[in-house]
């Protein structure tokens, strides 16, 4: 399968990848053959800052299944940290 | 008999008169030859893509793969590239286009052509692969389970229109290999596509496997399936032989 479902978003945060920390600012979300990972086919994340280049990045292959724990742990964590500037 | 092949990069220019990459393989030898165009798939212009293009030139024939993406930089690497060029959705098909008659253009200049050029394609190379098969003079094309030429456009990827009203363009004999086990294209889209052909009177011959899915001809994925890659292949060497022939 190649879905060519993809999402991409603003984001505000900073990633860290082999030449140092990125002050990120796009994000793309998308479901397709990984590079690197092992699986067919592979929850990708892309976190960018194009105004440094298409090098300013920092890729993230995960299995579909890995990739809903993470995401589903990313929404518990915010739940539980409201109050705290995550509501 | 010697198998000697020399691959290397060249520059040439592509649609809107832009220099692009391409990756060429050649067999070192005097006969004249056939040539195929390899179009990669959207993760980019990659070592896989690039071995097929050496596997074409250990078969005998002139083989190349344009970077579609070369537009993003000389020394991007085609991951990055690749995550760029679908942050920003995609290529133009008139683009693709443009590069794929470049790379067509340049091996049948070559000393060695016999003038004739295949144009091969995985994945959204398989439907672009296609498109070239309605838009480009080309004498043969072969379409790897190539999807969105039936269906509908992915929102955020503008670029990938279906193709399947193109079919009464088709100019060339096409080869088409598909998995059963797809999704992208379903054997109920592939049918689709079979039956545009019959209707257009197109000539073309499609081959489905069992038990295999998408990527089923890539070697470093656990969609690899030996038999339908290795009947693919001589399926491909068969049509080619067939068609190339000086």
């Amino acid at each position: 399968m190649c879905t060519y479902v993809t999402e991409t978003m603003p984001v505000a945060g900073s990633a860290k990848g082999p030449t140092g920390w990125i002050r990120v600012t796009d994000a793309s979300v998308y479901f397709d053959h990984p590079v690197h990972a092992t699986a067919d086919h592979t929850l990708n994340i892309d976190l960018r800052r194009p105004a440094d280049g298409p090098a300013a990045r920092v890729g993230v292959e995960l299995t579909a299944d890995s990739a809903r724990a993470l995401a589903e742990s990313i929404l518990r964590v915010l739940a539980q940290s409201a109050g705290h500037g995550a509501a | 008999m010697d198998t000697s092949i020399c691959a290397e990069t060249v520059y040439l220019t592509g649609h809107g008169d832009a220099e692009i990459e391409m990756y060429v393989a050649r067999p070192q030898t005097d006969e004249r030859r056939g040539g195929m165009v390899f179009i990669h798939h959207l993760p980019g212009y990659d070592r896989e893509t690039k071995e097929f293009v050496r596997r074409a030139a250990d078969a005998g024939y002139d083989a190349a793969c344009p970077n579609l993406y070369s537009r993003v930089g000389r020394d991007v690497s085609p991951d990055d590239a690749a995550a760029k060029v679908r942050a920003d959705g995609g290529v133009a098909d008139e683009q693709v286009m443009g590069d794929v008659r470049a790379a067509v253009d340049h091996l049948r200049g070559l000393p060695s052509s016999n003038g004739k050029v295949a144009v091969i394609g995985h994945c959204s190379g398989g439907r672009q692969t296609f498109l070239a098969a309605a838009t480009l003079p080309i004498d043969a094309a072969i379409v790897c389970y190539g999807g969105l030429i039936v269906g509908e456009t992915p929102p955020q990827l503008p670029s990938m229109v279906p193709l399947l009203d193109r079919a009464p363009d088709i100019g060339c004999p096409v080869l088409g290999l598909f998995g059963n086990d797809d999704q992208f294209p379903t054997p109920a889209q592939v049918d689709e596509i079979d039956k545009a052909l019959t209707d257009a009177g197109k000539a073309h011959e499609f081959h489905r496997y069992d038990g295999a899915g998408h990527a089923f001809f890539s070697p470093d994925r656990t969609a690899y399936r030996v038999e339908a890659a290795l009947d693919g292949w001589d399926r491909i060497w068969t049509f080619v032989g067939t068609q190339l022939a000086g």
